[in-house]
């Protein structure tokens, strides 16, 4: 078995997943009631873009059985490639939006097809390297990129309509989450996504049943590096400002650690993951100083006392208690 | 002739594992491989579902060269079981067994995204074939237990529907019954016949000489990484060389 | 020029190898790589400038930083990777890193943010050698590399110690079976790797100064070296360290100084590419 296997359950079948979905809208729905102020409404607009990525980085990690340590860096080239065209080349938003992200996606094909071929830690060596790299970039040419310290982003326009402000950037944002998951569903539940969790399993069990590892995992990719590059260019637009430090290997790490926490191989978990460890920070900026030693200890302890990750160790739980009352 | 292979040879580090081999296998038969340990089996068996590329020779599978990789191979109808389990315990058993259909419900990321109406159709008659194999098999009542559940016995079985659900014409089986005991052998017997009664090829790679004898309709013997006899199974086991080579193990 | 850029390429590649080998000796024997590497080279530095600035002496400091990182190694050992043994890669990864990020936020608690310096071993006044200038610091830098190298050598080679370390890297089940316990082999693989990090931390620091964040960078191009040379492998640590220091000084005097980091990088990248196991990494085939 690959060291990178976890021991994923079967899939929900598509009833459940179909819940979930619904639980999702409802959520997104009815939350706007209980968001006070336009703080709150960042936190859960950032909560949803990174849901977002996460949900991609999910498919890859979870599903599909590899590993990015450097997913911010399509994060970072799909936000600035998004902030240049509409900026500098006068671009309009939604399709500048649109080119930066299949322009992301072309690159994680073109250096996706060396960098798969590399197995466990090189994996993570190759990927981690490659965000280093697109950080490094984007804050040294600063002529194009406005340097460390970033550039100002234009604000998306759609229909003639100039979007701005925090209610209406959330019902975007929602509706986009919501979508990205309805994506992620449909391919795992697809025979697509039953050949990827196939190569997780045994790629040469795979193989041998004609699921071309190379071409899947790519695939697997490349659609993770398209989310990445769709959340980053919406958080451009939304912020109206972007740096290079969203390209950098510690957000790489986070997206993962959001990954990893709300449970692999869960779209859903992927959701949660986000949820938790965007609103964390937040509230731990309450501890000042103390914040770093508090999100370090935190990352420490949840993966020593729940290494699969929430969603599927409450899932567990609920089995329990459940056989228990019967 | 389903397929032909030709001089292969390869060699792991200076070491000859296989040299000049040649092999006929006629289809609707069960074919046999058997030899000492370290004859070579396994890895002739690699070579022909494209796991290894042989460092000489050829192999054609009808008629058509075949190079390239092991999906290749399974696509163009060669499926095989592994001698240490490759079972996807990630997935249920019904799972592992839709899983070997995706030669026949493929479908394209576009497709698998946008959930297009004709994959549920799809994802039903692969629901329906995975049945049909498990009840083959006679697993049936696993079908939505995770793999990893699975008594080692089962888990043989498991690889083998899974197996069929690519409909393979040549299906390669390495050493289905090994650490097995005489009734679930007696089981793997019996599914190997159902499998060429449907007219599937069979190469089996086995130790267990009463399952070779009793099942298999050709025999080819390897020693050394070369083949040392071959024919009808009684014709073998009395050839004075095999026996010598097993020293004196006949059934 | 090139004599001043070869010179600077290995004085910071022995660093790398330094940290390379910590990533491959808890590599070897727990299957873990440790993400918080780096901060063991920042607490040899900042531990080395406390104490200075507080009034000890060079040595007593030095000494007092190479226990404390080892005494942190250790802990981490106990409380963070004994208890998650068996979690999957990814889940150790994070537990790593989460370790790196609560050691830096300790540090800006214990110390502060501020840059700090060390005073140089010998003192400050260049050796001049032809064309190149160096700094006494440089010396030390290339002499007690070797002689850590040279150390671990025969540790791992000549001890009872060290050849079980190994015995666990290559079969952790056999090795329990030959009476070697496990647990105390991963306590002291963990601290031996912090000990080679924070003597990298001290001997860097004059050179180019400690602050609470110095590991991250250094912990990930030591972890990039121990890959480029082959993960596990101490002679691939060593050669891997080397030729990034290299790379990166020679591409940053020749090239562009602004990229200096991504020159070690694509290198990796590149070697990766064509030797997906490292220079001298094992290739573990899979018995199908």
């Amino acid at each position: 078995m690959s060291s990178f296997q976890t021991a994923s359950s079967a899939a929900a079948p598509p009833s459940a997943s179909r819940r979930g979905l619904a639980a999702l809208a409802l959520v997104a729905a009815l939350l706007p009631l209980v968001l006070a102020n336009a703080y709150t409404y960042d936190v859960a607009i950032l909560v949803g873009l990174n849901a977002i990525t996460c949900v991609g980085l999910n498919i890859l990690i979870g599903y599909a059985g590899q590993i990015s340590l450097g997913h911010a860096g399509f994060f970072g080239l799909g936000a600035y490639g998004s902030a240049i065209l509409a900026s500098r080349y006068g671009v309009p938003v939604p399709l500048a939006l649109l080119i930066s992200v299949m322009g992301v996606g072309a690159l994680a094909w073109l250096i996706g097809r060396p960098i798969l071929r590399l197995r466990g830690h090189y994996l993570a060596m190759g990927t981690l390297g490659m965000g280093v790299i697109a950080s490094v970039v984007l804050a040294t040419e600063d002529r194009v990129t406005g340097g460390p310290d970033g550039m100002a982003v234009p604000p998306m326009s759609l229909l003639g309509f100039v979007v701005s402000g925090e209610k209406t950037w959330y019902w975007i944002v929602a509706a986009a989450l919501i979508a990205a998951v309805w994506l992620a569903q449909n391919l795992i539940e697809s025979p697509r996504g039953r050949a990827l969790r196939a190569l997780h399993g045994s790629e040469v069990g795979a193989s041998a049943l004609g699921i071309d590892p190379a071409r899947h995992k790519l695939g697997a990719f490349v659609l993770s590096a398209v989310f990445a590059a769709v959340s980053g260019a919406l958080t451009a637009h939304y912020s109206g400002f972007i740096t290079p430090g969203k390209a950098s290997f510690l957000h790489s790490i986070e997206l993962v650690t959001m990954v990893v926490f709300g449970g692999m191989a869960s779209t859903f978990g992927a959701v949660v993951g986000a949820a938790v460890l965007t609103t964390l920070p937040q509230l731990l900026t309450v501890l000042k100083e103390y914040e770093m030693v508090t999100l370090g200890a935190v990352m420490m302890l949840t993966m020593i006392v729940m290494p699969a990750g929430l969603v599927p160790t409450l899932e567990k739980v609920l089995a329990v208690t459940r056989r228990k009352s019967v | 002739m389903l397929l032909r292979a030709e001089n292969l040879s390869k060699s792991f580090g200076g070491v000859a594992a296989l040299q000049d081999v040649a092999l006929e296998l006629e289809p609707g038969m069960v074919h046999a491989i058997i030899g000492p340990n370290g004859a070579g089996k396994t890895t002739l068996l690699n070579l022909l579902s494209g796991v290894y590329r042989p460092d000489n020779g050829r192999i054609f599978f009808d008629d058509e060269e075949m190079t390239g990789a092991p999906h290749d191979f399974s696509a163009a109808g060669i499926g095989r079981t592994f001698q240490n389990l490759q079972v996807f315990f990630n997935m249920s058993a019904l799972e592992n067994v839709m899983a070997g259909r995706w030669q026949h419900e493929r479908c394209s990321l576009a497709a698998a995204l946008l959930r297009l109406p004709a994959l549920a159709r799809g994802e039903r008659r692969s629901r329906e074939a995975a049945y049909e194999l498990l009840e083959l098999v006679g697993l049936s009542r696993w079908a939505d237990h995770a793999s990893n559940a699975l008594p080692y016995g089962a888990l043989k079985r498991l690889e083998i529907a899974r197996a069929l659900g690519a409909k393979p014409k040549l299906l390669l089986l390495d050493e289905p019954a090994a650490g097995l005991n005489p009734t679930e052998t007696r089981d793997i017997d019996r599914l190997i016949r159902e499998v060429a009664a449907r007219g599937i090829t069979v190469v089996l790679v086995e130790h267990n000489m009463k399952l070779v004898m009793e099942v298999s309709e050709h025999v080819v013997v390897l020693d050394y990484g070369r083949k040392l006899a071959e024919g009808a199974p009684r014709s073998v086991s009395d050839d004075p060389r095999v026996i010598e080579a097993y020293l004196g193990c006949s059934a | 020029m090139l004599a001043q850029y070869l010179l600077s390429g290995v004085t910071i590649g022995a660093i790398y190898a330094l940290v390379a080998l910590g990533f491959a000796i808890i590599y070897n024997a727990s299957q873990v790589i440790n993400f918080a590497q780096g901060e063991f080279v920042m607490i040899g530095g900042m531990t080395t400038a406390a104490c200075v600035e507080a009034g000890f002496s060079l040595p007593v400091a030095a000494a007092a930083a190479i226990v404390a990182a080892t005494l942190v190694g250790m802990l981490l050992e106990k409380l963070a990777v004994e208890p998650a043994r068996g979690a999957s890669v990814v889940t150790l990864i994070i537990i790593t890193i989460g370790a790196s990020i609560l050691l830096r936020g300790l540090a800006t608690l214990v110390w502060d943010k501020k840059i700090h310096s060390v005073p140089a071993f010998t003192g400050e006044r260049p050796i001049v050698i032809g064309s190149a200038t160096l700094l006494p610091q440089v010396l030390w830098v290339l002499g007690m590399s070797a002689v850590a190298v040279a150390l671990l050598y025969w540790f791992f080679n000549r001890t009872l110690t060290g050849k079980a370390i190994l015995a666990v890297s290559h079969n952790r089940l056999a090795a329990r079976l030959m009476g070697i316990s496990v647990r105390r082999v991963l306590l002291i693989s963990f601290a031996l790797s912090a000990a080679l990090g924070a003597l990298a931390g001290i001997l860097i620091a004059p050179i180019s100064f400690t602050s609470w964040d110095v590991g991250v960078m250094l912990g990930l191009k030591g972890f990039a070296a121990a890959i480029l040379g082959g993960l596990g492998s101490g002679p691939g640590a060593v050669v891997g360290g080397l030729a990034l220091g290299l790379v990166e000084s020679l591409g940053a005097g020749y090239l562009s100084s602004a990229y200096k980091d991504v020159f070690a990088f694509l290198i990796i990248l590149a070697a990766l590419v064509f030797l997906p196991d490292g220079l001298f990494g094992r290739r573990s085939a899979e018995r199908v």
